[in-house]
This record gives structure tokens, sequence and C-alpha cells, in this order.
């Protein structure tokens, strides 16, 4: 039986270094598979997150072979076979142990974007929405916060100091998914050009390149944010007249082909 | 020891999975001081994993849908071992719950009209499940997450919790565990405590749980002499993929059953017409002409066997791999591929797609996918007064899938969702009653907290061979071969036995390296509960001498009716774990005429 070698970074605050690991390969098996054997057997203390080993809860990421992918869903017949897989934690967030990072910086994100604010419902007390219209928002809710593309994004990767003016690809995409919600009524635009720091992205779509589930942040997301809020200060009420125009859009029937609201 | 990081609160929320994020909101949106805990990051609970969708009569698809027919199935599909009030609540309210979280933000898919799209699943006369493709769980838990989130409530993530504490008056009182990150200890006092931990599926060696599904709740509960109904009642879900082996176990939903995928054997035929048993004969149909004219009129035709309630499904599958008509790795075929668009597959199932075709090479709009049964959620758990959600322990509340009774001995798939926000609110509104009208301020006895960490650091010093992998591996062995699908006397009597070897090598197990996230040492820390819960699921089984829903004996085939009326309970009584018979809560007569055929 063939033996692949696993080259997997093991330390703390302080410091550590990559550890090699041989094991015997098996049909089938993905990284977070490997680091499972690792932890039944040479090193049962090796540190990693996962839950649903099934690409569903964004827990299981790091960085393997350099780029930023789930465990969980990176098959080891996909990589080199002649070479050791090495896998280090994400970079962009402080180490807590061996593949485990330190995430808060996305939970404290996620506090400081508006939540939702629905509009009443229909007088038969349902919320009427064509299924055209929740497609958008329906993107964006595939997110399962693994944070790759967070992990990826060079305005903080590198760069400690712009967190704090920062959101990240995950949470613009939010601000984004809230915007074009066809029952949300409330106003964030200001909060995302003055504090969410939605200008310094450069639109280098490297988020998209990693996302799991192939979500276009970049195209989809980001881009007809930052046109909405440009646009919005400079003609409110051309911003004013989309979010109407999209609410008041009566439950459309499958002929109808309203226009799109971007 | 010395001071231990502590905190006060009114309510403490174990689990933060669908059901704990709905007592908590609820708890919270009441101005208690509300906290919620959980073993992983925020947003990752299991509830993260569900697939196909949410029960919920809302007649948005068939008009003649409503809560008594939903009721009527969810009591059939558990083969009437349900707690009817549970049943009667959930079908009434789900619907309720399921517009609260369109309220919230959530997006499910449409009809042409606009309103929420609801599609078939097993064991449901009508089209009931409202879903966002097949990741609704994610969409639930999301939703609930954020509504936390602007809600401000307090969140203590990665924060396990190993033991529940009761004050001298015996009411509950506080808890205590240890923050992954650091291994450093934390405790609670609260006025009241709502258990959300969710399944424990992690004892099976294939299983569609994670490894946080180790039932800490329900051990949790019983070691705080709490009642344990029905532990017996394991649900085997039909369609687990079982290759390659490193994904055996994880689950392939229903929903492609649902949405026209038929089940075949190495022969080809779709064998679940051999298997359609009495109880529901009159409803499904029996040729496949008749099944498959189902799926666009359900008025005019019964529908098809392969939509059967899980247990009867898992059950034939079983019976065909027996037989020798297995798929070549050990399950049988589940064909889309023949009887849907690409499209179509494409649009209704977007994760499972990417699942087959990432995971194990297979593309599901070309190729028929292998599946098997494996373990997927637990029916039986913590005993809960309907109403309230309140355990036997004063104080003490639990939700979701750790409690007991709303689904009998066998679940319908999409009720577990929606028992999440039914009876999570419900145990929030229960603990905020509690906590409000306690007599007396919680205290917690510290020489209990350290005696409780003292057990649970022990691993870290210790000397042995045993490794908390080799335990869990052991047991996950034992469960699958002598507390499965099919159980025997003789083999329930071997795994009492086994799992009391277990017991003590897992007193003597020792871990290698520190405190701070040492997912070893976190394993010993599980091994206690996943123990104990198998024990009770090993004990229940023996003691129900026949065959019901989830339960199979091969020797008991059949149901008895006596033991049809009754739970098995199960209980700490001077630190002796006893099991004894309980009639189940009589029906109102309204609500058994429910049942009967032609409802
Ligand atoms: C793959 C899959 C698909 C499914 N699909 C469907 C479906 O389509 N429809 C449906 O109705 N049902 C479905 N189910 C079942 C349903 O998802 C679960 O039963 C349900 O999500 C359980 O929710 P819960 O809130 O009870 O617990 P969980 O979501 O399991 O959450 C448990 C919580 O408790 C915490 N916890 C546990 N122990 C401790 C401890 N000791 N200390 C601190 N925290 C702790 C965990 O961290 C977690 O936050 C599916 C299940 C699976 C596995
Ligand atoms: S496109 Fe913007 S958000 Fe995405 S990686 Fe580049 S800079 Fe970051
Ligand atoms: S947008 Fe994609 S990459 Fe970013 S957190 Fe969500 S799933 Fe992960
Ligand atoms: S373990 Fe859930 S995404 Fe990998």
């Amino acid at each position: 039986m063939s033996e692949v070698t696993m080259r997997i970074w093991r330390g703390d605050p302080t410091g550590g270094d990559f550890e090699n690991y041989t094991l015997p390969a098996n049909e089938g098996e993905v990284v977070l598979d490997m680091v499972h054997r690792i932890q039944a057997g040479p090193a049962p203390d090796l540190a990693c997150r996962w839950n649903c080993k099934a690409g569903k809860c964004g827990s299981c990421s790091a960085e393997i072979n350099g780029m930023p992918r789930l465990m969980c869903m990176t098959r080891m017949d996909e990589l080199p076979a002649d070479q050791p897989v090495t896998v280090a934690p994400m970079r962009t967030f402080p180490v807590i142990r061996d593949l485990v990072t330190d995430v808060s910086f996305n939970f404290e994100v996620a506090k400081r974007i508006p939540s939702f604010a629905p509009r009443p419902r229909e007088a038969d007390g349902t919320y009427r929405m064509a299924q055209m219209d929740v497609d958008r928002g329906q993107e964006f809710r595939k997110c399962i916060e693994c944070f790759l593309c967070q992990d990826v994004c060079h305005v903080i990767r590198d760069h400690e100091e712009n967190k704090a003016h920062y959101a990240g690809p995950r949470f613009l995409m939010r601000a984004m998914e809230l915007e074009s919600h066809p029952l949300d009524t409330r106003d964030r635009r200001e909060l995302l050009r003055k504090e969410l720091g939605l200008a310094m992205c450069n639109i280098t779509k490297c988020c998209t390149e990693v996302c799991p589930e192939h979500i276009k942040i970049t195209d989809n997301g980001i881009i007809p944010l930052k046109e909405r809020v440009v646009d919005a200060a400079y003609d409110p009420i051309a911003w004013l007249g989309r979010k109407i125009l999209r609410r008041s859009r009566p439950p459309v029937l499958e002929t109808e082909t309203a226009a799109s609201p971007a | 020891m010395p001071e231990i990081e502590s905190h006060d609160f009114d309510v403490v929320v174990i689990g933060a999975g669908g059901a704990g994020l709905r007592a908590a909101i609820e708890a919270k949106g009441r101005g208690l001081r509300t906290a919620l805990v959980c073993k992983s990051l925020l947003g990752k609970a299991h509830t993260v994993m569900a697939e196909g969708g949410a029960a919920a009569a809302l007649g948005n698809v068939y008009p003649e849908d409503n809560w008594q027919v939903h009721f009527r199935d969810t009591m059939r599909g558990g083969k009437l071992l349900n707690n009817w009030r549970m049943a009667e609540l959930h079908a009434k309210e789900a619907p309720d719950r399921i517009n609260e979280l369109e309220s919230w933000g959530a997006l499910f898919d449409r009809t042409p009209d606009g309103r929420i799209l609801q599609r078939d699943f097993g064991g449901h006369r009508y089209a009931r499940l409202a879903h966002v493709g097949d990741r609704t769980g994610l969409e639930m838990i999301r939703t609930l997450q954020q509504r936390a989130v602007a809600m401000d409530i307090d969140v203590f993530m990665e924060c396990k919790i190993l033991r529940l504490l009761t004050d001298g008056s015996g009411q509950m009182s506080g808890a205590v565990g240890y923050w992954r990150a650091t291994g450093e200890p934390v405790s609670f006092t609260a006025r009241a405590i709502v258990l959300a931990t969710g399944g424990i599926g992690r004892s099976w060696k294939y299983t569609t749980n994670s490894w946080e599904s180790t039932g800490d709740g329900d051990a949790m509960a019983f070691w705080a002499g709490a009642d344990l109904i029905d532990m017996e009642a394991v649900q085997f879900h039909p369609t687990g993929m079982v290759w390659p082996m490193s994904v055996r176990g994880l689950l392939v939903t229903e929903g492609v059953r649902g949405d026209g995928g038929v089940l075949r054997n190495s022969e080809g035929k779709r064998f679940m017409f051999d298997y359609i048993p009495e109880m529901f004969a009159a409803e499904t149909a029996d040729t496949e002409a008749e099944a498959d004219r189902w799926y666009d009129d359900h008025a005019n035709n019964r529908r098809p066997p392969e939509l059967l309630p899980r247990d009867e499904v898992a059950r034939s599958i079983n019976a065909e791999v027996k037989a020798g008509r297995g798929s070549p790795h050990g399950g049988v075929f589940l064909d889309i591929a023949t009887r849907r668009s690409a499209e179509y597959i494409h649009r209704r199932l977007p994760s499972m797609y990417h699942q087959f075709k990432e995971l194990a090479g297979v593309d599901i709009t070309t190729e028929a996918m292998e599946v098997g049964p494996t373990c997927h959620y637990m029916m039986g758990g913590v005993r809960v007064e309907a109403d309230t959600a309140a355990t036997t322990v004063a104080g003490l509340f639990a939700a979701g899938e750790v409690a007991a009774g709303l689904h009998g001995a066998n679940r319908l798939g999409g009720n577990s969702l929606s028992d999440l926000i039914v009876f999570g609110r419900r145990a929030g509104m229960g603990a905020s009653d509690y906590a409000e009208g306690r007599s007396g301020d919680p205290s917690v006895d510290p020489a209990e907290i350290d005696t409780v960490l003292a057990e649970a650091f022990a691993p870290l010093g210790r000397e042995g061979a045993d490794s908390p992998y080799d335990v869990q591996h052991d047991l996950q062995e034992t469960m699958q071969s002598l507390v499965g699908i099919i159980r025997t006397e003789s083999e329930l009597v071997e795994a009492i036995d086994k799992i009391g070897e277990l017991r003590e090598r897992a007193g003597r197990v020792s871990v290698k390296g520190g405190r701070a996230y040492n997912p070893g040492w976190n394993l010993a820390t599980d091994l206690p509960s996943m123990l104990t819960v198998s024990l009770a699921v090993a004990k229940g089984a023996l003691d129900r001498r026949e065959s019901r829903g989830g339960h199979t004996r091969d020797d008991y085939p059949k149901p008895d009716p006596a033991l049809g009326k009754i739970n098995l309970v199960q209980r700490l009584v001077d630190g002796e774990h006893t099991i004894t018979p309980e009639e189940l809560p009589t029906m109102p007569a309204e609500l058994a005429v429910l049942l009967e055929e032609g409802h």
C-alpha cells in the first residue's frame, strides 16, 4: 500500500513549526481524514476544528499546500502524490493551537451590521416574494462562514491594522444580502462607506476564487454594492426609488419579467 | 482549587442549534439575562447540516393540509408512542414558527404566487416541508443566529459543559465546564437552565452525526436525577452514503426520494413494493405507474413506497442487502438520474450533487447513488412536560433532539426542524417563567465543582496505555454491531457487558499534551456521556421486547399492543440506574379519532 506524508503546522501563539506524519493512503480520503487518523494515532492532541465532514458547516478551514480550503472537501487524490501535503492554519487570524485560529474578528464584525428590518406583512398575513427575487439573496445565504474569503483577502491578510476599518468580503456580501432582501427596509450605506471600508476592496476577486460555496462574492455582491452606495451618495432619489420599486412589486407571476433592481 | 471564572445569569441555555437559539431568543426577549453556551463556534451546530426542510401544515401547496393531518401523520409515523400533547402543539404551532423565521430574514423557496414552497417527504400526507433547496438547516441556523446577534445575547462559544449543579433544595442552579481554547474552567449560576444539546449518534460507527453528538445533555440530565424515556428509539436513516469508506454514513437527504428518486436492488428492481406494511397499505401505491403519477397528482394516487416512514425503508434496505441483492459496496441504488432532468436535479438538490461529485466522484444526474442505513436521530431522551418543556428536575428544561416524546418510536423527516422552533420557544418560555418565579437565589457548591473538574482533568496527568480514541472506537464498533438497526437479546446482553468494560477503560484513559485546545482530552471528557447514553439505549432495547418504529428486535419481530402503551423510564435512584415501564399519557377522544383511517 502506498504512503503519504502530511506536513502539519503544530504550535501556539508563541511559535511553532511543521511536523511530518507518514501514513498509509486509503482510497477516497480527504485531508480531514488524515488529520483524524493522526489524532487517533501519533498525535491525539493535534488541534483542528470540524463538524459536518461534508462541506456544510465551514469549520475545517485551513491552508492546504498554500491554498485556503476546507479540509473535509479536499480529496487526497487531487493533490500531488509525490510530495508531502502541507496543512497550515489560516494566516489572517491569530493562532490558538495547531490548525485552530481565533476567528472572533468575524463574530465582532457581524455584530456591527444593523440587522434585518422587514416591512409589514400583506393583508392575508403572508409575505409574498417571487422566487426570482429571492434568488440573489439565496446565493449569499449559502455562505457557510468558513471565513476562507476573509483569510485570503489581502486588505486584512497581512494588515492587522485594517481590521478595525474593514468588514471583509464575507460581511460586505452580508450587507449586500440585506440590501437586496425583498423585505428589508433599513439603510446601511453610510456605515458601509464610513466604517465597514467598502472602498478598500479593490476587486481582486481572490475571495471568489476560494469560496467553497462558489458564491460570486465580488461580481454579485461587492461590485453591485459599491454601485449602490456610490450612486446613493450622488443620487439618493435613485436609491430610494430602487428600494421602493423592489418592495412594492406585486407577487410576481411566472410570466412577468419585472425590471431587475440592479 | 483556586477561584474559577464564574458567571451569573437568569437563564443559561446549553446548546446553540435550532432549539437552543430559539430558546435563548425567547428568554432574552422577555428581558432576562440570558447566556447561550456551545461546544463549537456559533452557527456550526448540527442543525446547520439539516437538508430537506421543516414540516409545517402551511397549506401553501395543498390547501387541504391542516394541523389535524400533520398531527395524525406524526402520531402514526411514531407508532403511537408519541406524547400526544407534544404532537398536537407541534402540528398547531409549526406554521407560526416558520412564518416567524421569515420575518427574521429567512428566504425560503417560493410558490408561483409568492408564498413559501413546500416539498414532499416520507410519511407526510401532503407536501409540507418548507425548505431552501437542500440546505434548510443552514437557513434556519443562520436566521436564528443573526437574530440572537441582533438581540445581543451573551454567547459562550467552544465552551463544554461537564455537569449540571443543583442546590440544597433540589432546584437546578448552575453548571460547570471548561473553555476549549484554554482548558480553563468556567462555572455558571442560573435561575433556570435549558438543555438543547442535540443527539447521541457519535456512539455508532456509521452515523450522520458530528463529533458533538455525544449525548451530553441526556447524560447530564440523567446524572442530575431527571427521567429519560424511550432510549431504545434510535432512528437509522435509510439513505447514508456507503462509499468511499471515509464518508460512509454521511446523509443523503430524503428529498431525493421526495423529488422522484427511487430505490433499486442489484437486479434493477424497485424493491420497496415488496415491503409495504399492513399499517400503511391503504395509503401506499402498489404499482409503479400509480406511484409515478402521485408526484403530480396526490389527490387521485397513493404515495410511492419509497416514501414510507424511515424505519420501514431502512429495514427493507437491510433485508435486500442481507438477501444478496445489494450494490457493490453493501448498499442499494438510489436512482434519480433516470427519472429527472439534470437541470431539475441541480436546482432541487444542489448540495447532494456537490457532495457526491466531490466526495465520491459520482455524478448523480447520470449515475445512481449507492446508499444504506446510517445512525441518524434520537427519538428518546429527556422526558419533558409538553407545554413548558420542563424536565422532572425543578428548574431544568429541555428542547430539540435531546428531549423525548414528540416523535414517539420514529420521527418523520422534517419534523425535527419544526420541533426545534416550536419547543425551543416553549422551553424559553418555561425557563423564563421559572426563573422569574423561582424561590431563593441559586447557589452552587464549590466542593462539587472541584470534584467534577478534578475528574475531568485526571486523564491529562495519567500514565496508561488506553487513548480516548481507542475507547471511542471500541464503543462505536460495539454499538454498531450489537445495538444497531436489528437487535436481539443475546447481543444486547453482550453489549451491556462490553459497555461496562469500556466504562472501566474510560476511567483509566490517558491523554498527551496540555489543556489548551486538545481534542484528545476533549474526547476523554465526552466519553462519560457517550457511555452513559449507550448503556441506556442498550438497556431500553433489551427491555422493549417488541419491534416498534426505530427499534427492531429479531426475536420479537411484531409490535406488542401492551408495550405500545408504555414508556420505558430510566433514572438514577440512589446512584442506581433503574428502568421502569410507565403508562403513556391518555389521548383525549377528539384527538384519537383523528388517527383513524379516512382522516
Ligand atoms: C445530515 C442531517 C440532515 C438532517 N436533515 C433534517 C431535515 O431536513 N429536517 C429535519 O427536520 N431534521 C433534519 N435533521 C435532524 C435535525 O437536523 C437535528 O435533529 C436537529 O438539528 C437537532 O437540533 P438541536 O437544536 O436539538 O441540536 P444541535 O443542532 O445538534 O445542537 C446541539 C448544540 O448543543 C451544543 N452542546 C452539546 N453538548 C454540549 C455541552 N456538553 N456543552 C456545551 N454545549 C453543548 C452543541 O455545541 C450544539 O451547539 C438532520 C440531521 C442531520 C445529521
Ligand atoms: S475582491 Fe475585495 S474583498 Fe475580495 S479579496 Fe479582493 S479586495 Fe478582498
Ligand atoms: S462567502 Fe464563501 S468563502 Fe466567504 S465565508 Fe462564506 S462560504 Fe466561506
Ligand atoms: S467539517 Fe464542516 S465544512 Fe468541513
